[in-house]
């Protein structure tokens, strides 16, 4: 197999190039229309095999994955390891060895540990996509993300965009953070200090302590999921406060007097991060980001398995795409 | 034994008696009789020659500070293993840390690393015993029946003290035997789940980091400890520039601290890290490349007093995971004195005799161990090393069985070809011919 324009794997939005991040949000662009058909499918990757392996459990990645390989007619096999497997006593080296030895196309990982896709993808030959290694990076979320502002906003140059949250345990942060910047958009981080990362200032972002500022600043606001087990851990003192002093509320938004995008890389924690009327609120994209989710996988696979980018648009209405 | 040995024209370099001079070294017995530049010529004829022409005739290196993991571990090192390792690194002497399994924290488990020891012949072993039972932190090991056994120092090394009274009171009773306390400083709460320095690599990879006033913290807290005390305080493997700070005020006041850095202190910095090489994973973590920088400054200035290799074999499966979840700590004894020479003395930061008195003189002196010194009626611990000699690093050429190197595949400067112990030629190749 001939590798791809992206290589053989998307271990995160890092090692991308700004043009390597736009043919792939433009080569979504043609797959975002086989979701809205009857029949959803198209045969581009027939008779590739994908394991969907999840480490940690995930329902919304993972469902967006394995439909964006059925509808290029790939075989999917979902395999939830959770933490069972390790007390089961394999390794994940050994994990992977035998996946290949069931000679397989692709896998698919979510892993708890930062760096365990790249550790898959330098012991297997199959292509490798993370989807999401611990605190590292979750690219293709960051890519979608990337494809719902440009939806709206037509272009990435100079937008300003501000992560909101929990950026210090966040592998969306990071991939939203690489992706930004790379296509030129200027970012921020508003959230509690004890949730940031110590070293964020070197990563030329900006910092905003109040998310008032941080509002009256951005054009959108990509607002993480706080998790809960912060709060045990000592990172802040309660959901209550966090809700009061980082919360994004109406009250907030309409005192900016602006529009600002709310996206969500979900789940969504109602009234803490996000209240409940700006989530369902007139400029929320949240569900667009989930659509265009799928869009963006079959994308990354079809650039992966080494599809052409220029025959995407023929790939979606038939055979000729695939490389394999 | 009255065989005798005459190292034959080699740079003799002595910093404990300031010789530094081509010269012969007669020895007899077992000990040194003679250092000069005709010795051979009044040798008599039953003398063994080793041709020693173009290297460096050096005390036995010492090191204060490795694993050899027996017991407990047998799988990963044992004390025959070590001491092969350490010999063929140039070591003629190293002190075995107290985390074995069970931990080394009374006198019948010193006893036994001594007889294990004896029963290498390789290079000497001297135990390190813990500094609490069972390294809980929680109450006194018994110091003077350990000592009484062979410990050289008291440690609970891989993990810190974390109670202050129980350091102080560690300072005060290790004075009654003249023994130093090494800790290994970290503060647990800011450390816990570590993986690699904190800084902008660690925001960049995910990975938890480790602050340096982790280690800076316990640090000064030692150091104020052993002010109170009078206690000898032995900083082990010091990374970072906050650290020598600290050490540097606490010897301008006199202060009775010494302190440590291991070989990839002074020559990686966490961008080894790079790519998840868990090769690169240890604790202390790889620093900045300005803490790599304060480091070599502070060999050079003496606030670091000796080179310490923290050797930590690990099995080939348990760093070949995730990172998070591999071990600290890499193998070191077969590569300190290459790293120290490509590192330090190449770059002209320090000299051989610098580099000697790091790794043998200052080691012997703040342990109180024999060695350390070519005297005349010392013992024969002798290191013979060609300080401009190139070579590729092979893990699996290794004598330790661990071979979890960072230094994998690179060409460094400076190879041992003797090491002699007890004036017994425990590594290299005779090349020269009896006469």
């Amino acid at each position: 197999m001939t590798p791809g324009p992206l290589g053989k794997d998307l271990l995160g939005l890092e090692p991308l190039s700004g043009d390597q991040i736009r043919l792939i949000l433009d080569t979504a662009e043609p797959f975002k229309e086989i979701s809205e058909r009857a029949i959803k499918k198209v045969p581009t990757l027939r008779g590739a095999t994908i394991v969907n392996l999840f480490f940690e459990p995930s329902t919304r990645t993972r469902v967006s994955f394995e439909f964006a390989e059925k509808r290029l007619s790939a075989d999917p096999v979902n395999v939830a390891a959770s933490s069972s497997s390790v007390t089961k006593g394999e390794t994940l080296v050994d994990t992977a060895r035998n996946l290949e030895a069931m000679r397989i196309d692709m896998v698919v990982m979510r892993h708890g540990a930062s760096g365990a896709a790249q550790f898959l993808a330098e012991r297997i030959e199959s292509n490798v996509i993370n989807a999401g290694d611990g605190t590292h990076e979750h690219p293709t979320q960051g890519l979608l993300d990337l494809l719902t502002l440009r939806d709206r906003f037509t272009t990435l140059e100079g937008l300003k965009v501000c992560l909101c949250g929990d950026v210090l345990h966040s592998r969306v942060a990071r991939s939203n953070i690489w992706g930004l910047t790379k296509m030129g958009a200027q970012v921020a981080v508003c959230g509690p200090r004890s949730l940031l990362p110590n070293a964020i200032d070197e990563m030329g972002v900006t910092i905003f302590d109040h998310i008032e500022d941080a509002i009256g600043w951005a054009d959108a606001l990509n607002v993480l999921r706080l998790q809960l087990e912060r709060m045990t851990a000592g990172y802040i003192p309660s959901l209550r406060e966090y809700n009061r002093v980082f919360g994004v509320t109406r009250e907030r938004l309409d005192r900016a007097g602006r529009d600002v995008l709310i996206l969500h890389p979900g789940p969504m924690n109602r009234g803490v991060e996000i209240d409940s009327d700006v989530a369902d609120g007139p400029f929320s994209v949240i569900l667009d980001q989930v659509t265009n989710g799928v869009a963006i996988r079959m994308a990354v696979l079809y650039l992966l398995s080494g599809g052409r980018p220029e025959l995407a648009e023929a790939a979606k209405g038939g055979g000729a795409g695939g490389a394999r | 034994m009255s065989r005798a040995l005459l190292l034959r024209g080699g740079r003799v370099v002595d910093p404990s008696q300031g010789l530094d001079a081509v010269a012969d070294v007669l020895v007899r017995d077992g000990l040194v009789v003679e250092i000069g530049p005709r010795v051979a010529e009044g040798a008599g004829d039953d003398v063994e020659v080793l041709d020693c022409a173009g290297l460096v005739v050096s005390p036995g290196f010492i090191d204060v500070h490795c694993h050899l993991r027996e017991p407990g571990r047998e799988d990963v090192e044992t004390i025959a293993t070590g001491a092969r390792a350490a010999a063929a690194g140039g070591f003629t002497a190293v002190c075995a840390m107290p985390n074995t399994a069970p931990v080394t924290d009374n006198q019948a488990a010193v006893g036994f690393i001594v007889r294990q020891a004896q029963r290498a012949n390789a290079a000497r072993v001297y135990p390190i015993g813990a500094i609490s039972v069972a390294q809980k932190g929680e109450k006194l090991a018994e110091f003077g029946e350990m000592v009484g056994a062979g410990a050289v120092a008291v440690s609970d090394d891989g993990k810190p003290v974390v109670s202050a009274h129980l350091m102080r009171t560690a300072l005060e009773y290790a004075r009654n035997f003249g023994i130093p306390v090494a800790d290994h400083c970290e503060e647990p709460t800011l450390a816990a789940g570590g993986a690699m320095n904190e800084g902008l690599m660690s925001a960049k990879m995910g990975l938890k980091g480790i602050p340096a006033e982790a280690e800076e913290i316990m640090a000064i807290r030692d150091i104020l400890l052993a002010k109170r005390t009078g206690g000898h305080v032995h900083l082990c493997h010091m990374s970072t520039r906050g650290s020598v700070d600290l050490i540097r005020w606490g010897k301008e006041r006199g202060i009775n601290v010494t302190a440590e850095v291991c070989p990839h202190h002074i020559s990686l910095s966490e961008d080894a890290v790079a790519g998840y090489d868990t090769n690169a994973k240890m604790n202390p973590p790889l620093r900045t490349p300005d803490d790599v920088e304060a480091m070599r400054e502070a060999v050079r200035d003496g606030t670091i007093d000796v080179i310490a290799t923290d050797h930590a074999p690990h099995h080939y499966d348990e760093k070949e995971r995730e990172f998070a979840d591999a071990p600290n700590g890499i193998v070191g004894l077969e590569t300190a004195l290459a790293v120290n020479v490509t590192w330090l003395v190449k770059p002209g930061i320090i000299d051989v005799p610098t580099l000697i008195d790091k790794m043998s003189v200052a080691p012997a002196r703040i342990f109180h161990l024999p060695g350390g010194t070519l005297r005349r009626g010392s013992a024969a611990d002798i290191t013979v090393f060609d300080p401009g000699a190139d070579w590729t690093v092979d893990p699996s050429a290794f004598r330790s069985k661990g071979r979890n190197s960072p230094y994998a595949g690179m060409t460094l400067t400076g190879r041992v070809h003797y090491t002699l112990v007890g004036g017994a030629v425990i590594h290299g190749t005779r090349v020269g011919a009896s006469r």
